[in-house]
């Protein structure tokens, strides 16, 4: 894992130190509210429907045992004993003072951890794969790659006052388990003919209210070029972004109305200007933050033999691991959604445990994936049984990854000040649904996202069932998206048709489901079979 | 009837004009229909409140209770989590919200 | 005058700054106003005569103003650069390090915030308009 040096901690406290200062002056009314929102908002602390809530970043999703103790002390002594775990891999607490903030940015950095740049219009937290470092199928550690961006994004100068907010993510196989090509800037390294590494940029993604999918605009950067590439696809970005509706803001619109093959060559022209400018830092320094992301100590002749007599951990193995590069090891992923529960929500107990087994079983780190649960890495197949006791114990122990139940869903009307809709009773009575009528297991592979408006926040565009709350006259009302897809398989999801009220849209799920089990062939996913029927037969099921 | 409200500076805690001061219980508040401009610039400027607004509101067994769903949320905290609600001991409160 | 904060020693420009319009149209004018949606690289052909540079912020969210500073540094442009308007304290050290050397900001500032924006931060990672070295450099020598 990265590790801060003496400059990258001078420069978290500098920023700790900035932001006592600037909330000091907005206590002290020398800032007004509409001077001091950009600023708060660039450390992660928005208001929101009950009180501030407060976003800390957790770059790449990647942290250790002693960081996510850390987390737990927070929920603990400036929240109310809890946190949420997001679909861009951060957490975020609720109920924050203003007059508190800054001593929780001081309690991060001493576990070098920030919330700089967590929201406001400049480069938010870079993402990348839940599985880095461990995945069978990776061409190499993608996390490097979104250390050096970090750097590069972080209090960058020029880009600090973009038109809109700035989403990066960073992948390295073709397997796309971090929504990518739904980025403003997706990143994937490759390797040429000749077996050297480079950078594909696809520019131009994103969900929200006009989704697009990121056109690819260079297939093959040289990672010598990579920042300096980023450079100019944010120049050209902050000049020519639309400032004029905060809702054509985003780079997709740019890219959209010039057409990729426009942007891409303004792009090349400010490339060629930069590179003569210095910005690229020495290839030395990726060198030097590789060194951080070299493989743990696996074990050569880790015990493969997984005793799988009681079912329910052999349920939870073949549901909740997933194949490693290294023999004898797995990733084990914890479920942040109990059946009726809050996805994505981890008390200070459970962020404690987690951290704990994390330590004993993981080579000390742990991931939050982009669908609110987390990863133990590196697990030797022979520990899985003792962390399997360990999380069930707590109530982690729920077999349902990449099942109807686990549900993507933002925090929705019950926490967020732009919502339309709630989201998580929504989430809750579908898990619950499908845990009653025990149809989880048969319809294998389903994704199921919900957002409470039209942000996005809960990727219903990309799921291969989507929710989407909206207001009807003052009533919460659920429309209805099916086929959508973040994966390297991206699609975005369509709209049914009329919306449902909250008991509808649990029904219209099952209803949807119910087609596919009529409708499926051998080995179809959910996905697969709408891909193959088409809207129709959903539509005659739901409305006919 | 009109409410007004706003968050704490300091706590970004929900609050409602009681006609005198900030109230976090939403029973107190004051129908402010035709004053809330001036007030919400007065309290504004002076930091006893925090972007403040008016909504519309009727009265309800006696009080105020919002119009708009997402003002009832926000006066009471999150449905899904009444222990953390005003009113926690309630178990009638998802009602009033809803 | 008086309101504006100058970090170099020559003497200021005399007479007020044109549009870029007129700038390019007309040839004696030594300085010039640039606005949000102008193109910074429009002036380039001309750097020799210009000896100000304002670069106008009708509201302080709107960063394009950073990119034409950092423009016109990068094609050597060395007379002054003035970020003009809706100048915010906390934006000071990003506007200097993309270029600027003058500010003219609509509301006063406080000078002991303005020295604590300068002093604020003690590394930079990124090579930009100014001449801080980079933490990547440091770490690279
Ligand atoms: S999708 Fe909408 S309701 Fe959900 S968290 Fe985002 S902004 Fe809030």
């Amino acid at each position: 894992m990265y590790k801060y040096d003496q400059y990258d901690q001078a420069m978290v406290d500098a920023r700790v130190e900035e932001f006592r200062d600037q909330a000091r002056r907005r206590l002290e009314g020398r800032l007004t509210e509409d001077q001091f929102k950009p600023l708060r908002l660039m450390n992660g602390l928005y208001l929101q429907l009950h009180a501030y809530m407060l976003r800390v970043a957790i770059p790449y999703g990647t942290l250790d045992s002693r960081q996510m103790h850390a987390l737990a002390d927070i929920a603990d002594k400036y929240d109310r004993g809890y946190g949420h775990f997001t679909t861009r891999q951060n957490i975020q607490y609720n109920w924050i003072k203003l007059e508190d903030a800054a001593d929780i940015l001081a309690d991060l950095a001493k576990v070098e951890m920030h919330a700089i740049q967590t929201s406001g219009n400049c480069i938010r937290n870079i993402s990348s794969d839940h599985f880095a470092g461990a995945a069978a199928d990776e061409v190499v550690d993608p996390r490097p790659y979104a250390e050096l961006l970090r750097q590069w994004s972080s209090f960058h100068p020029e880009f600090s006052y973009l038109p809109r907010k700035f989403k990066i993510a960073v992948i390295a196989s073709e397997k796309d388990r971090a929504a990518m090509r739904l980025h403003d800037i997706g990143i994937n390294i490759v390797t040429n003919d000749v077996g050297e590494p480079g950078a594909a940029f696809y520019v131009g993604g994103g969900m929200g209210r006009t989704p697009m999918i990121a056109p690819c605009i260079n297939s093959f950067v040289p990672l010598d070029q990579l920042v300096t590439y980023a450079e100019a696809c944010l120049r050209v970005y902050n000049r020519h972004g639309r400032r004029d509706n905060k809702y054509k803001a985003r780079i997709k619109i740019l890219v959209h109305e010039l057409g990729a093959e426009e942007y891409t060559r303004q792009v090349e022209a400010e490339f060629a200007h930069l590179l003569d400018q210095g910005v690229e830092p020495p290839l030395a320094e990726l060198e030097r933050i590789k060194g951080y992301f070299e493989d743990p100590l696996f074990e050569t002749a880790a015990d493969s033999q997984i005793d799988r007599i009681d079912p329910d951990f052999a349920l939870w193995i073949d549901r909740n691991t997933v194949a490693h590069k290294a023999d004898g090891y797995v990733s084990a992923v914890i479920s942040l959604k109990p059946v009726g529960g809050i996805p994505g929500d981890a008390t200070a107990e459970q962020m404690r445990l987690m951290a704990d087994l994390a330590k004993d079983y993981s080579f000390d780190e742990l991931r939050v994936m982009h669908t609110q649960n987390i990863v133990l890495p590196h697990v030797r197949k022979a520990d899985l049984h003792a962390l399997w006791t360990a999380l069930d114990a707590a109530g982690l122990g729920s077999p349902n990854l990449d099942t109807v139940e686990d549900i993507i869903a933002c925090p929705g009307l019950d926490y967020c000040s732009l919502a339309n809709a709630r989201s998580i009773p929504v989430a809750q009575k579908i898990s619950e649904r499908f845990a009653q009528t025990g149809k989880t297991a048969t319809l294998g592979e389903l994704k199921l996202k919900i957002s409470g408006c039209i942000n996005a926040c809960g990727h219903h565009h990309a799921g291969h069932i989507g929710i989407l709350g909206v207001d009807r006259k003052g009533v919460e009302n659920y429309q209805l998206l099916l086929g959508g897809s973040e994966a390297e398989d991206v699609s975005l999801a369509k709209i049914t048709g009329p919306g449902f009220d909250e008991n509808g849209i649990v029904d219209a799920v099952e209803t949807v489901t119910t087609v596919y089990e009529r409708e499926r062939a051998d080995g179809e996913r959910f996905l697969d079979t709408y891909r193959r029927i088409g809207m129709n037969p959903f539509k005659e099921a739901l409305y006919g | 009837m009109r409410l007004l409200t706003g968050n704490d500076l300091k706590t970004g805690a929900v609050t409602w004009w009681t006609g005198a001061e900030w109230s976090i219980h939403i029973e107190d508040a004051a129908d402010v229909t035709g004053g809330e401009e001036e007030i919400a610039r007065r309290e504004e400027s002076a930091r006893r409140v925090n972007v403040p607004y008016a909504v519309d509101a009727d009265i309800h067994d006696g009080s105020p209770r919002p119009s708009h769903i997402k003002e009832r949320v926000r006066a009471l905290g999150p449905t899904v989590r009444p222990d953390l609600t005003l009113k926690p001991a309630d178990p009638e409160i998802g009602n009033w919200v809803i | 005058m008086a309101d504006t904060l100058r970090y170099r020693d020559d003497e200021p420009v005399d007479h007020p700054a044109v549009t870029v319009d007129s700038f390019l149209d007309q040839s004696n004018a030594s300085a010039v106003r640039i606005e949000p949606g102008d193109d910074a690289r429009e002036l380039l052909p001309h750097l020799d005569r210009l000896a100000l540079v304002e670069v106008n912020f009708p509201a302080f969210g709107d960063g394009r103003g950073y990119s034409s500073a950092r423009i016109l540094r990068e094609a050597g442009y060395e007379g002054e650069l003035r970020a003009v308007g809706d100048v915010l304290v906390d934006q000071l050290a990003y506007m200097r390090r993309c270029g600027f050397d003058a500010f003219e900001p609509d509301q006063r500032f406080d000078m002991e915030d303005v020295k604590s924006a300068f002093e604020r931060w003690p590394e930079v990672y990124q090579k930009a308009a100014d001449t801080r070295t980079s933490i990547w450099a440091k770490r690279h020598p």
